[in-house]
């Protein structure tokens, strides 16, 4: 019985983490930028999200798009007012740019959240979920909400999967990992392709955001260990490799439920740290990573 | 060395101190508070510049060092009751082995693996706080008996007199021989590995003066506090804060970083007429600073006077 619960919940905590995750390596393979504004931006798509359908009163549907859209521009203006001025600069030694990107979004997010805050409180706020009710699976109460989570992670990471590997725009994106010179050479205009590596970005992040609001509510204080969960899985499968952080997700997931069930809640954290501690000693290129 | 004393940055630095040291004299307690508070943390800033500006080396968790030094210091008093100074000194060594034990594995991986391994130690270090809330106080914080002094005075000038010696130490050690090492083997260690210098062992050498000061400046600041709290010496927040001030006053500057620290909590003082948009307004204010005037203001004043 408690088997099945901590199988039913941590695959569900485990997909919205790897979905929340995929965009964040995505962007580090792509163009090397560790993006410091993710957990403002997905905690953005969710309070838009809420406030469609609590203070305009779209229904459940539209503001879950509205949210994912507001998350769509807040990415590609991240992009153009701070990524691309900091890796344009001339005045920016290029060995420091990677501060200068990680200080730059840092702030940025700081700023969103601030925003967040200042408009619409700091109050935890639940977006109304989709589909409501709850379902028996295998003797477990389980919210169909929890299932519709799954369900949509799932999806969306199998749609990312076949736009990169299956269609020409996923393929340039695929060499611009590869060999950002080489596409270039072939006429393809770098900056297009980062427009919609941050585009594919903004939509995973938002749908995460949304669905993390729908499962378990944000405020504005859950950016911090939003950023840093996603941080840290990243860091554990490896930076830059989705597949890699898509097992680091269900790693970490896991360890989560199983310590939040089996020992106690307030010891979430601890085990996935410890292994992180582990896995940067022995292996710091991450599970999966490319040193 | 000996051109710093006939440079303009020397005397203005000089005129600064002497005039921020009769302070108490005619302004109200309330801004010596701020400013001690602001002078610790411009320590906490040199001391990562000169690991990020100087060894190339970036330090996410600067508050890991400040941390440790902080509640060392903390529970030493606490618990065992000895004296100020004496915990003030054992937290600053317990800093020193935290950073080298640190440092040592850390100093084998490169870029942003580096960064990585210390953010990671900082998220550590908050976990055992919380787990172990019987001796650190847990998440309200840990309360400390003993105070340096209760005269604001006396803790501002202590604070400025803290800061000033923590800038010439770092400052000096940024222009020696060694600082030149340290920029090189930042800049490229292959390089300088090559023309004999052992990288690792100056590397680790400015983690362990960065962590000395760090933890010195976490520990008097309990004291002044009379409090320990995660919030306040350990969160990541405090640590990017400590980036940010170090990055706004120019890095690689060292005194750059203290004029960072300094504006950065007073700016926030200044703007909290404004309510919960103070945070925003410094945050887009250092936004700017660092995409238009990348080197920050120590960087921008003196290219301006090597350009003139």
């Amino acid at each position: 019985m408690l088997a099945f619960q901590i199988l039913i919940d941590g695959f569900a905590i485990s997909a919205l983490y790897a979905l929340g995750a995929t965009g964040f390596t995505l962007i580090f393979g792509v163009s090397g930028v560790l993006n410091l504004s993710h957990g403002a931006i997905m905690v953005l798509a969710a309070v838009a999200a809420w406030a469609a359908a609590s203070v305009f009163h779209v229904n459940t549907y539209a503001g879950a798009l509205i949210g994912v859209g507001v998350a769509l521009i807040a990415a590609i203006v991240t992009y153009f007012a701070v990524v691309q001025p900091i890796q344009k600069s001339t005045r920016i030694p290029n060995e420091e740019k990677e501060i200068f990107v990680l200080t730059g979004t840092l702030l940025w997010g700081i700023m969103i959240q601030e925003l967040i805050a200042y408009f619409f409180t700091n109050n935890a706020k639940t977006v109304l979920p989709i589909v409501e009710g709850v379902v028996a699976i295998l003797g477990v109460r389980t919210p169909r909400n929890e299932i519709f989570t799954a369900v949509v992670c799932c999806l969306v990471i199998g749609l990312l999967w076949l736009l990169v590997n299956r269609t020409r725009t996923g393929k340039a994106v695929l060499a611009a990992s590869m060999n950002p010179r080489g596409v270039t050479l072939l006429g393809l205009e770098l900056t297009n392709i980062y427009v919609v590596v941050w585009a594919i970005y903004g939509i995973l992040a938002g749908i995460a955001g949304v669905l993390l609001g729908m499962f378990l509510g944000v405020s504005s204080y859950s950016v911090g260990p939003l950023t840093a969960s996603a941080f840290s899985i990243v860091v554990l499968g490896g930076l830059g490799s989705v597949s890699g952080s898509l097992i680091a997700a269900f790693v970490v997931g896991y360890l989560e439920t199983f310590t939040a069930y089996l020992i106690s809640p307030a010891y979430r954290t601890i085990p996935a740290l410890l292994l992180l501690v582990i896995v940067m000693y022995i292996r710091p290129q991450g599970l999966l990573g490319r040193r | 060395m000996a051109n710093f004393f006939k440079s303009r940055l020397f005397f203005i630095s000089l005129i600064i101190v002497i005039i921020a040291s009769t302070l108490p004299l005619y302004v109200s307690g309330y801004i010596l508070g701020l400013l001690t508070v602001a002078y610790y943390f411009g320590v906490f800033a040199m001391a990562w510049d000169l690991l990020f500006g100087f060894a190339g080396e970036v330090n996410f968790g600067p508050t890991f060092l400040i941390g440790v030094g902080a509640y060392t210091a903390g529970i030493l008093n606490n618990q065992y009751g000895w004296s100020v100074y004496l915990c003030i000194v054992l937290g600053a060594l317990a800093s020193v082995i935290a950073g080298f034990v640190l440092a040592l594995p850390a100093l084998r991986v490169r870029g942003p693996y580096f960064g990585l391994t210390t953010l990671v130690a900082v998220l550590m270090l908050q976990n055992f706080i919380v787990v172990f809330a019987d001796l650190t106080g847990g998440e309200i914080g840990l309360t400390i008996p003993d105070v340096i002094s209760i005269d604001a005075g006396v803790n501002y000038w202590i604070a400025l007199g803290f800061m000033t010696i923590s800038a010439i130490i770092l400052y000096g050690l940024s222009q020696s021989p060694i600082g030149l090492v340290l920029q090189a083997s930042g800049q490229d260690p292959v390089q300088a590995g090559a023309l004999g210098f052992n990288i690792v062992k100056h590397k680790l050498a400015a983690f362990i003066v960065s962590a000395f000061f760090s933890g010195l400046s976490g520990a008097l600041l309990v004291f002044y506090f009379g409090t320990a709290s995660v919030g306040t010496v350990v969160d990541v927040a405090v640590g990017v804060n400590v980036i940010v001030a170090a990055v706004l006053g120019g890095r690689r500057t060292v005194l750059g970083a203290a004029l960072g620290a300094i504006f950065l909590i007073v700016a926030g003082e200044f703007l909290r007429p404004t309510g919960e948009l103070a945070t925003f307004i410094v945050s887009a204010v250092a936004l700017l600073v660092v995409l238009f005037f990348p080197g920050g203001f120590l960087g921008a004043a003196l290219s301006r006077e090597a350009r003139s």
